[in-house]
């Protein structure tokens, strides 16, 4: 018996649709086996993993705050790599927002009004912006692999990180722990009440608000505008792409700050909100999630969405697993990569019809 | 003085062997044509798995072969869904990374802060004793022996043999190769995994040798240089050798310069290597002449043969 | 029985597609066997599955009396049945020895196979130099590394597919040359082409395929190429009418002085191209494949732009430093050689193939940013109907249709805006004779109706058929344009193969 693949005529819009949730069942089951195999019983595991982060009014809020960066992330990335320029380096982006946003709070922790909060949210997507500046840069400039570039400053990034805050940035009261003055007033997020006490009270911030701006924008983007059919033919076709005259530089570009520009946003949002200061360790691997957020959005600006409330579940389910299961919260990272593996897989069968087949009919007929 | 140059290059030798075992598994991946951008991944759980081996059975060879298995194993999994389900070969790789760091995070959860076994250096009696070139030459663990091995195997094998002439070609036209009735993917099975078992035993090297211990994280992002380090040997074998002690080098130096005191902040020369690298990078993508000749013409391109 | 091969009611299926339906013919030994049929009629199906690269859905083969399967090409090669592609399976990376080592079984030994090579070439009039990097030797050159590759192998059986497609009318008579003599040496060859007057002067039997079945078989000598041509295409062919090019046209599309650096190890530069299109005619651009099409294609269309403006001028406007949009919205329009990611996006829709050459000049196609789908079904179905493109759903997909209407999609969408002067590389390769005469025809009507029309093929009955000036391309250089009508064959070939390149000389000729 061997699979082969048998090519479609057209693509399968079922199996489009289809796809991304075969890819959750068969992570789920998989995650049952898993936990099976480790002695608990797979059904009420997953109910703590996957449901229980959906039962209370404060673990939704924990699971908007989580979306949050990933779908600000994840879209910018998946439209970004529908026109295949690979930025994987989003987790640094992220960073550099995060660090010259927190200039303002650092150098005039007394500058307080409206104007402050603007500002240092422009200055979060400016540093995103110009850290994934670097390898948009080299790619146009000298062809360097895009791919390698912005990985690589993902560690210099965090490493400048960490010099800052313990060493000109440290926080001169703060026990010399490695962290920046906390954040105050107008240089946090404000938030504000989604749901009603009566539903069970859930505050969202503004970061929120951005997100689902940033992707429904992104949806228009990439649905109705010419810019958005340059990107998809840059990536499906980008011998056709220059005979439709658009310059592969400038797609480059457009992808880089964009998607750097969404992750600064997001950093710097993660540092006014949740954080509340600079410190290492910013973010559990936002940047790096927000790469399967695209895929499992089928690098879809609305997908993404989705995808980012999906993907903010299993990090929950992490946290809540390990206090009522005493099973590890890193299980969610492997959850996390094994869903992008099956989505993968499920992704071809929208191209292709999987067949079995059997040993050559022909071979039989040799031995005649 | 002497003393001091001595262990500077005997920790170069150590920092270098797993880049060059890395980057040589990748250079015989991408030369038939398949980039596994997975090696980060595969050396984490290489890492985790030859470090658990040898803590269970208390021999690091044990341990070794265990990382590479367990590297092997891993690279299967891309393999089958590059060649057999023809996914992205760039989200492949980045799945693979993630989960192998995943992976690896969540088994070697239970070995953080216990001791390791450490893989031995040789003694040969007499030459091991000669006076600084003795333990440069003759003192070193097996595998810092190995990965040379392996280099030199993989130059013979790429130039001189037949089977390196078929992995030439089908990263060079999967098209030919497969009318000329070559199994494309089955070439490319068995090169992306020769590529996880380096990987693995590159990753085995740093927890059994290079820093015998296990903490998350402790590849840092050197399966990536690893990757660039094919850019920058434009796919040659010997290149590699080069680059991997190049960048072994650069890494100490950056300790080296630490410890002496000189008021530079760690964390900057901790970048250092990352910031070679993408200079490196540059310079030879600066270079086409270099570059294109060697490079692999299909690298990364699936292949459904028409049937 | 005495013959070398036998196919006895053969059938392939592609899913629902039958290529080959209940095909039965034998082959003798020293025969030149030809294989007629238009694209698509399924003989590379056919010889595909003799040469072991693909398996018969029914029916087998027999090779010299004895059943036999084929399940890979190197039983193939085993039973003695070599192949020389059409498009050739070499690797361009590597050395002519090397690429010969990939197919001979046996031990390894380069130095042994190159005095091999050395031997074969020697005797058959094919030269080669082992140790040459094929990336840098010609068409004709790689041609020769295939056939050495089968000679080494001492076959009984050689099937060539297409192979003076690539050639110059002179390397052609070579290889009618060592095929006849390898004919005359006992072995058998089966001959596919579509050119039909070589085939009566080289072959013994000619098998003709029409839709995957076998209508005819014939002694080629005894037919006429009008003969022929109607048992391949099943009725009579159309033939492109044409009236007389008006002499005295404005000049619509000027390349004066036209240089192209190489963009890589394995480019080709063009060097001082200058040329003049007028309204009304076509003039067509001849050559062997890689001799600079590619990039010619590139520098006139605005994929590649130029270093000064006055090289190209459209309607006496310069454009040279323009890129492709601003000459499209300067009146001219261009279609790429390759259909599938170039000149279409095989998985956008048709109506998105249109936004994709048209959004810059066709104002109501992009407002403000946006894309005007309407408007672009619009086209697509307007293009559909008036060029009989034949699909399965109203805006499907550019990848599921065939060669032929993908191709008359891609042509129509460009003449359906009547550009001044179009420019098209490769109108008709691969595409079914309906679809090629439908295509041919309608860019002949354009030129009369007063555009400019420049056309760059190989096929050179092609040429003869539209063309009223022809110019040649050999090493990135231009010959003149002559007149269709001053110009033989073997005129032609003599400029692909390079005689113009010293201009004194084409000069001479032509006086």
């Amino acid at each position: 018996m061997r699979l082969v693949l048998e090519k479609r005529a057209e693509h399968s819009a079922k199996m489009a649709l289809l796809s991304p949730i075969i890819a959750i069942v068969l992570t789920l089951i998989t995650g049952g086996i898993i936990f099976a195999l480790r002695g608990l019983d797979p059904l009420a595991a997953l109910y703590v993993y996957f449901v229980e982060p959906l039962a209370t009014s404060w673990s939704i809020e924990q699971l908007i705050v989580k979306a949050t960066p990933l779908a600000l992330i994840g879209a910018g990335l998946a439209i970004s790599y529908r026109a295949s320029a690979w930025n994987i380096g989003a987790e640094g982006q992220f960073t550099a927002g995060a660090i010259l946003g927190a200039v303002i709070p650092v150098f005039l922790p007394d500058l307080q009004s409206p104007l402050t909060l603007l500002l240092m949210l422009l200055l979060g997507i400016a540093g995103g912006m110009a850290y994934a500046s670097i390898p948009a840069f080299l790619k146009n400039r000298f062809g360097t692999n895009e791919i390698l570039t912005s990985l690589m400053l993902v560690y210099v990034v965090q490493l400048l990180l960490d010099w800052l805050v313990r060493g000109p940035w440290r926080d001169p009261q703060g026990y010399n722990f490695p962290k920046t003055v906390a954040f105050s007033g107008w240089q946090t997020l404000p938030s504000f009440q989604l749901l009603p006490p009566s539903v069970g009270p859930v505050y969202v911030n503004l970061g929120a608000v951005f997100a689902v701006l940033a992707v429904l924008a992104l949806a228009v983007l990439m649905g109705r505008t010419l810019k958005g059919f340059e990107l998809s033919v840059q990536g499906l076709a980008p011998r056709a792409g220059r005979f439709s005259g658009f310059a592969r530089n400038r797609t480059v570009w457009f992808c880089f700050l964009l998607s750097g520009g969404l992750a600064g946003l997001a950093g710097i949002c993660e540092v006014m909100s949740t954080v509340g200061q600079l410190q290492p360790g910013i973010s559990p691997g936002y940047g790096f999630t927000a790469i399967i957020v695209a895929f499992l959005g089928r690098l879809n600006p609305l997908g993404a969405l989705v995808a980012a409330f999906a993907l903010a579940i299993s990090y929950l389910g992490g946290e809540s697993a390990q206090v009522a299961l005493g099973i590890s919260d890193k299980t969610a990272r492997v959850f996390q990569g094994i869903l992008l593996f099956y989505i993968l897989a499920c992704d071809t069968l929208i191209l292709y019809r999987l067949r079995f087949q059997g040993p050559a009919a022909s071979l039989v007929e040799t031995r005649t | 003085m002497s003393e001091q140059l001595l262990s500077i290059i005997l920790t170069i030798i150590t920092a270098s062997t797993p880049l060059l075992l890395a980057s040589m598994g990748e250079l015989v991946a991408e030369r038939s044509g398949v980039i596994n951008l997975g090696v980060e991944g595969m050396m984490a759980v290489g890492a985790v798995s030859g470090f658990g081996a040898a803590l269970l059975t208390g021999s690091p060879y044990l341990g070794v072969v265990a990382a590479l298995v367990a590297g092997a194993a891993l690279s299967l999994l891309f393999a089958f869904l590059t060649l057999t389900m023809v996914s992205n070969q760039v989200a492949t790789g980045l799945a693979l990374t993630l989960l192998g760091l995943g992976l690896a995070g969540l088994a070697g959860e239970s070995f953080v802060g216990q001791p390791g076994v450490q893989l031995q250096k040789i003694h040969v009696p007499g030459l091991s004793d000669i006076p600084f070139l003795g333990p440069i030459l003759f003192g070193q663990d097996l595998l810092v022996y190995a990965a040379l091995i392996i280099a030199a195997g993989t130059s013979h094998v790429l130039f001189r043999t037949k089977a390196g002439l078929v992995i030439r070609a089908v990263g060079d036209s999967h098209q030919s190769a497969h009318a000329l009735g070559y199994s494309v993917a089955g070439v490319r099975y068995l090169c992306v995994m020769f590529g996880g078992a380096c990987a693995g035993l590159a990753g085995g090297y740093l927890s059994l040798a290079y820093t015998p211990q296990w903490v998350e994280n402790m590849t840092a992002g050197r399966g990536w240089i690893a990757l660039a380090l094919v850019v920058f040997a434009s796919w040659l074998p010997w290149r590699i050798v080069a680059g991997a002690y190049l960048f072994g080098t650069i890494t100490v130096m950056g300790f080296a310069l630490q410890a002496h005191g000189i008021g530079i902040p760690s964390q900057l020369l901790s970048a250092l290597p990352y910031v070679v690298t993408i200079l490196v990078l540059v310079v030879m993508s600066g270079n086409k002449a270099l570059t294109r000749a060697n490079t692999p013409a299909c690298l990364g391109q699936p292949f459904v043969p028409d049937r | 029985m005495d013959y070398l091969l036998e196919a006895l009611h053969v059938t392939k299926l592609f899913g629902a597609l039958k290529a080959n339906d209940d095909v039965t013919l034998r082959v003798k030994p020293g025969e030149i066997h030809a294989f007629l049929g238009e694209n698509g009629a399924g003989k590379s199906t056919l010889v595909k599955m003799i040469y072991g690269a693909l398996q018969p859905s029914a029916g087998e083969f027999r090779w010299m009396g004895r059943r036999v399967a084929i399940p890979s090409p190197a039983a193939a090669r085993k039973l003695g049945i070599g192949m020389v592609f059409q498009h050739f399976s070499l690797f361009e990376a590597l050395t002519v020895a090397e690429n010969i080592a990939l197919a001979m079984p046996g031990p390894f030994d380069m130095k042994a196979l190159s005095a091999r090579i050395a031997g074969v070439s020697r005797e058959y009039g094919l030269p080669l130099e082992p140790s040459a990097v094929v990336a840098d030797l010609s068409v004709g050159e790689r041609q020769r590394i295939e056939i050495v590759r089968c000679l080494l192998q001492e076959p009984r059986l050689l099937i060539m597919d297409e192979p003076t497609a690539v050639l110059t009318p002179q390397e052609a008579d070579q290889l009618f040359v060592t095929l006849t003599r390898l004919a005359g040496e006992g072995c058998a060859v089966i001959y596919i082409s579509h050119r039909l007057e070589e085939v009566k002067r080289l072959c013994h039997n000619a098998t003709i395929l029409r839709h995957g079945k076998v209508v005819a078989n014939v002694d080629p000598a005894e037919e006429t190429a009008a003969s022929l041509a109607r048992l391949m295409v099943g009725g009579d062919i159309h033939v492109v009418r044409a009236a007389a090019p008006d002499a005295g046209g404005a000049v619509r599309l000027a390349l004066s002085g036209l240089e192209l650096e190489a963009d890589g190890p394995f480019a080709v530069a063009l060097k001082d191209i200058s040329l003049e299109v007028r309204a009304g005619e076509v003039v067509a651009v001849a050559g062997v494949a890689g001799n600079g099409q590619a990039e010619f294609f590139d520098a006139v269309s605005g994929e590649r732009r130029l270093a000064d403006d006055a090289m190209i001028a459209l309607d006496g406007r310069p454009v040279g430093r323009s890129g492709v949009n601003a000459r499209r919205k300067a009146g001219a329009a261009f279609v790429p050689e390759e259909r599938l990611g170039h000149g279409a996006v095989p998985g956008f829709t048709l109506s998105q193939n249109v936004v994709l050459t048209r959004h810059a000049c066709d104002p109501q196609l992009a407002r403000g940013g946006f894309v005007n789908r309407e408007a672009a079904t619009g086209i697509a179905a307007r293009v559909s109907k008036a060029f009989d493109v034949r699909k399965a759903k109203p805006d499907p997909e550019a990848r599921s249709l065939s060669g032929g209407n993908l191709q008359k999609f891609v042509v129509g969408r460009e003449l359906d805006r009547r550009p001044g002067v179009l420019v098209v590389n490769q109108p008709t390769w691969g595409v079914d004779a309906g679809a090629s005469a439908t295509i041919r025809q309608a860019i002949v009507d354009l030129a009369r109706q007063g555009s400019a029309v420049l056309v760059i093929s190989q096929d050179l009955d092609e040429i003869f058929e539209i063309a009223d000036r022809i110019a040649v391309i050999s090493r990135g250089q231009l010959s003149d344009a002559y007149p269709a009508a001053s110009l033989s064959a073997e005129r032609i070939g003599l400029l692909m193969a390079g005689a113009h390149e010293r201009r004194e000389s084409a000069h001479a000729a032509r006086a």
